[in-house]
């Protein structure tokens, strides 16, 4: 089977795609998670900063969630402009 | 090299049966070792209990084991059953259907040693309530054990697909993605659910009149964690139902299977995060019962933004199958 050099590099965009978002998904996930599971502990410690703790925790996910919108980006440019 | 039809079709049910026993054989064998060990620590603590810890650690291992009985009944069904229609698509069905067996199983079986575990603690700790602990680990345990049927479903589906006349191409890239993307989202919901098992197991003996709202805590909380392996369910019933034209293009091929790890990927991270937000909220209702409401609320917007990942890799998938 002859592969043509334009396919091959579509099929490569595509491949890529889909590992950088799958992969870059695995961090953020775990990250995020860790973060509120932390969050559920202090507010249990310290009910009445309970509103603090869950602005604390969103800022702390935002940030964590940084590297899998990388990978969302970089998954779309794959797909769509490049 | 040119295989005959019936050569290869062989070749990737064996290849198949033996990534599903291999691969399936991870998770139950780790988690049934956690709650082994659990079990000794608790009979060292409380020896005079040692028949009940042991009755219980059979149970939940009996559980736990069940990922890999599944496991099993593929790959034998892999290694005897007949072909009758060999080719490449029966042979991609096939290794794509061990593969999710083999990487479906692993999750649910570590997640419910977790359970298993801490209830033998429990029972060495509490044994006024050993009868609620084994029941929540009953309970907690079953709910673990759903994305392996999840992937022995999709696995079943995939081996008894008839190909019948459609293009080899792109449809075998399909359905192996219809297996990666189920199985490896198995892994991430099945260890979420068994560590929110596991930390409501070790709620209820610390604080067991609070054991009703660390059920229901725990519920919601697995509940949450099957969420990606529930999208990684459907991304393989797409893969798996929808027709794609023929096609030679390596590119269109290339493009389903992407689709398949990506949701199959995308869905791992997240399960486990959500599981570890429940496993967090669990814990801290049974000794904070009065605030149980505020732990509830801030799991579930935890949960929330743990799972947008698996979203955007839902998203990306979608687009592989259908826009590109």
């Amino acid at each position: 089977m002859a592969i043509e050099g334009v396919d091959l590099v579509k099929a490569a965009a595509l491949l890529g795609a889909g590992l950088s978002m799958g992969l870059g998904a695995i961090g953020p996930g775990i990250g995020e998670g860790m973060a509120a599971a932390k969050a559920c502990e202090a507010i249990g410690r310290n009910p009445k900063e309970a509103g603090l703790l869950t602005r604390t925790m969103l800022v702390g996910q935002a940030v964590a969630e940084s590297t899998g919108i990388y990978s969302l980006v970089i998954a779309l440019l794959l797909l769509f402009v490049v | 090299m040119d295989l005959d039809p019936q050569t290869l079709t062989k070749a990737a049910a064996f290849t198949g049966g033996a990534i599903a026993m291999g691969l399936g054989a991870i998770g139950a064998a780790s988690g049934e070792g956690y709650t082994a060990g659990h079990a000794t620590e608790a009979i060292a603590r409380a020896n005079d209990r040692a028949g009940d810890i042991i009755k219980n650690m059979l149970v939940g291992q009996a559980i736990s084991e069940s990922a890999s009985i599944f496991s099993l009944v593929i790959a034998i069904l892999l290694l005897f059953l007949s072909t009758p229609e060999p080719g490449v698509l029966k042979a991609a069905s096939l290794f794509g259907a061990g593969l999710c067996m083999g990487f479906g199983a692993i999750g649910s079986g570590v997640g419910a040693g977790l359970p298993a575990g801490k209830s033998c603690i429990g029972i060495a700790r509490q044994p006024a309530v050993g009868g609620r602990l084994t029941t929540n680990m009953l309970i907690g345990t079953a709910v673990c054990q759903t994305p392996a049927i999840f992937a022995m479903v999709v696995a079943l589906l995939l081996m008894f697909k008839e190909p019948g006349t459609t293009a080899a191409s792109p449809t075998w890239a399909a359905l192996i993605g219809a297996g990666l993307s189920t199985g490896l989202a198995a892994i991430g919901s099945g260890y979420g659910g068994g560590m929110a098992a596991g930390a409501s197991c070790e709620g209820v003996a610390r604080q067991p009149d609070t054991a009703a709202s660390v059920t229901t805590t725990m519920l919601v909380g697995q509940a949450v964690s099957q969420t990606p392996s529930v999208f990684g369910l459907l991304i393989s019933f797409i893969l798996l139902f929808k027709a794609f034209p023929e096609s030679a293009a390596l590119s269109d091929s290339v493009g389903l299977l992407a689709a398949g790890l990506c949701m199959g990927l995308g869905g791992l991270g997240p399960g486990i995060g959500n599981g570890m937000v429940a496993e967090g909220a669990v814990r801290w209702v049974a000794r904070n019962i009065e605030n149980a409401g505020d732990l509830m609320r801030v799991m579930l917007v935890g949960q929330a933004v743990s799972q947008s990942t698996a979203i955007y890799a839902m998203v990306v998938s979608l687009v592989l199958i259908f826009v590109v």
